[in-house]
């Protein structure tokens, strides 16, 4: 186990590496460098500039030396907004992406699990087809759709929310919702496909012959087996909430990462693209070895090697 | 008929044919699908589409980019029915022309993710050792991309490296084909690159486990050559799945154009993409809330069309699960 532990860890490092080695590539070869401007700067002021953040060294040299500060925890400064160092940047944006992310990842786990865990239980009657047929309205409405829906409806014509921004609770409602509907459905059809799959095994019966009251089947015995699957994904769910959330940020001009993401691909502001891109993998990598993880620990039936 | 037999093998385990040796398991699958009633208004629903889509020309009242600017922002009534647009355009001709840009997005996902996510997975698993091993780190990199972001990059890479308009150049060609699409191709290419991952895990699973099988060995044992025994036996064996996946994921190739059409990496104007539509008439939701609605309607309906069908598929190809 540990063994597997230290295994997976170690895969991570040169996945990273091809990931940054891969934008950072992108980035050069894109056309137009981050000193364009509409009236362009002259030769000398643009020749200082490359001087200053390295950017007439060889392109090896320069990957080399981004790694090596990455590495050390400095992302490199930011060449649109000049104030400010890429650190600086994620500082301010992505705890409202995550923020945004933890927000629509609740909505998701209180709606979703108790809609799926009813409809399971009351298989093939109204209440399931009206549960399931939500779930599927859930998946399959595009955030581009519901986001001008709900603003239209209950900021503009209830007038109860704002319309958009970030930093009051009122202002997260909106965002977060149209966010996490989609995983609350996952998650409903996720936990009605894993409940039905449990009520239907021996140790079900068993607790039932035994006399055990059907509230206590359902809550102990049945519940939190049937929740394994469920648990498991909410890592990767997070992950893809937050890597995810730049439609919901664009929508309601929330100044998270992954609006600030678009910015930078505009600016051709590379340090930026590219400690977002290595921040968002390294959020997807972690959320997968916690699901392998948990696995392993709820599931003791997994071996790993 | 070579494809027949093979199903009629593999379902000897599974008992249900023995009694009735006359059906097989695309027939009956067929069967369930028609029984299921989403599954069916899913499927019609895509037709719908789909004939929308191919005589748009003939349907839509007027040309998608043919607009009046007196009359801009008209609403709903007599003469454009649901609407016109900032630039006078009518919003219904519109949305039945951008039905062209989304099913051709999601065909297209769907064609490249089926081709290269099928033929790499299988080569993976049925390989397996040491070539499986490396295909799927490659694999493993690549998911570990925040898919959004490097398409947005991709798109800008192409945008941007091949706004050569010199004829005979290769770049140069790779523009005029673009153009020629409504700003699509680069989307295509876009979407290719990053939709196959899925696929390939699942074939590369289903091949693992299908190598091991007795009529894989019944076939090596005759003598065949690795080629037949993946074109005869692996590849029709794991083409179930593999069509439940890909109906599935068409949903998320449509939203990802939309999706750049809407930030403005996507299709060129007046390409009417919904996604640029929504982004458009986002911009007046105070005063003409209906423009941005009615083409994330369409955009909903398209996509819950496919899930529809996509889940009465699997139900229909794998009947244990229900």
């Amino acid at each position: 186990m540990i063994n597997y532990i230290i295994r997976r860890i170690l895969w991570a490092i040169p996945v990273l590496l091809v990931i940054s080695l891969i934008t950072f590539s992108l980035g050069h070869i894109i056309p137009g460098g981050p000193f364009d401007r509409e009236k362009p700067l002259p030769k000398e002021i643009i020749a200082n500039l490359e001087a200053y953040y390295g950017l007439d060294d060889p392109l090896w040299k320069q990957y080399t030396d981004y790694l090596w500060n990455a590495l050390h925890g400095d992302l490199g400064p930011s060449y649109s907004s000049r104030s400010r160092t890429v650190n600086d940047i994620i500082k301010e944006h992505f705890p409202v992406s995550a923020q945004l992310g933890v927000l629509a990842l609740i909505i998701a786990m209180v709606v979703g699990i108790p809609l799926g865990m009813v409809s399971a239980l009351k298989q093939n009657s109204y209440i399931d087809y009206f549960c399931m047929f939500f779930a599927l309205l859930g998946v399959s409405v595009p955030a581009m759709t519901l986001g001008p829906v709900v603003v239209w409806f209950f900021a503009l014509k209830l007038n109860i929310l704002p319309v958009a921004r970030w930093g009051t609770w009122q202002q997260a409602i909106l965002p977060a919702f149209t966010l996490g509907i989609g995983s609350a459905a996952i998650l409903a059809r996720l936990t009605r496909a894993s409940m039905l799959r449990v009520i239907r095994e021996d140790y079900i019966r068993t607790a039932r012959s035994k006399g055990v009251s059907e509230k206590n089947v359902t809550i102990h015995h049945a519940l939190k087996n049937a929740l394994i699957p469920v648990v498991t994904v909410i890592g990767p769910l997070f992950a893809a909430l937050v890597t995810g959330s730049l439609i919901v940020e664009q929508i309601f001009a929330i100044p998270g990462c992954g609006k600030y993401f678009i910015t930078s691909v505009t600016n051709r502001d590379y340090p930026v693209i590219l400690g977002i891109m290595l921040l968002y993998a390294v959020l997807i990598i972690v959320a997968n070895l916690v699901v392998d993880l948990t696995y392993a620990w709820i599931d003791p039936r997994i071996k790993y090697t | 008929m070579e494809i027949k037999i093979i199903e009629e093998k593999n379902e000897k385990d599974t008992t249900v044919v023995e009694q009735r040796p006359e059906v097989n398991l695309w027939k009956d699958a067929f069967r369930r699908l028609l029984k299921n009633k989403m599954a069916v208004v899913g499927g019609i629903i895509i037709i719908i589409l789909v004939l929308l889509a191919i005589f748009a020309n003939y349907i839509a009242p007027y040309h998608f980019a043919e607009g009046n600017l007196v009359e801009n922002y008209a609403k709903p009534g007599a003469k454009y029915m649901l609407g016109a647009d900032f630039m006078g355009r009518d919003l219904l001709s519109r949305i039945i022309y951008g039905t062209r840009i989304s099913l051709s997005v999601g065909l297209v996902g769907a064609i490249t993710a089926f081709i290269i996510g099928v033929l790499y997975g299988v080569t993976s698993g049925y390989y397996g050792g040491k070539v499986d091993d490396i295909m799927m780190r490659l694999v493993d990199i690549m998911y570990g991309f925040p898919t959004l972001l490097l398409i947005i990059l991709l798109m800008v890479l192409f945008k941007s490296t091949f706004a050569v308009t010199t004829p005979g150049t290769f770049a140069g060609t790779l523009n005029a084909i673009d153009k020629a699409f409504g700003g699509l191709f680069f989307i295509f290419i876009g979407i290719g690159l990053t939709a196959w991952l899925s696929m390939a895990r699942i074939a590369r699973g289903m091949a693992l486990s299908l190598r091991e099988k007795e009529f894989v060995e019944a076939a090596r044992a005759e003598g065949a050559t690795n080629l037949q025994i993946i074109l005869r036996h692996v590849l029709p064996n794991l083409l179930g799945p593999c069509i439940v996946r890909v109906t599935l994921d068409i949903p998320y190739y449509i939203t990802y154009e939309a999706f750049l059409s809407f930030i403005g990496l996507g299709v060129n104007p007046p390409t009417p993409s919904w996604g640029m539509m929504i982004s458009e008439g986002y911009r007046a939701i105070r005063s003409y809330p209906h423009l941005a609605l009615y083409p994330g309607i369409a955009l909903a309906i398209t996509m819950l069309a496919f899930n529809f069908l996509g889940d009465g598929l699997r139900d229909a190809l794998d009947p244990r699960m229900k």
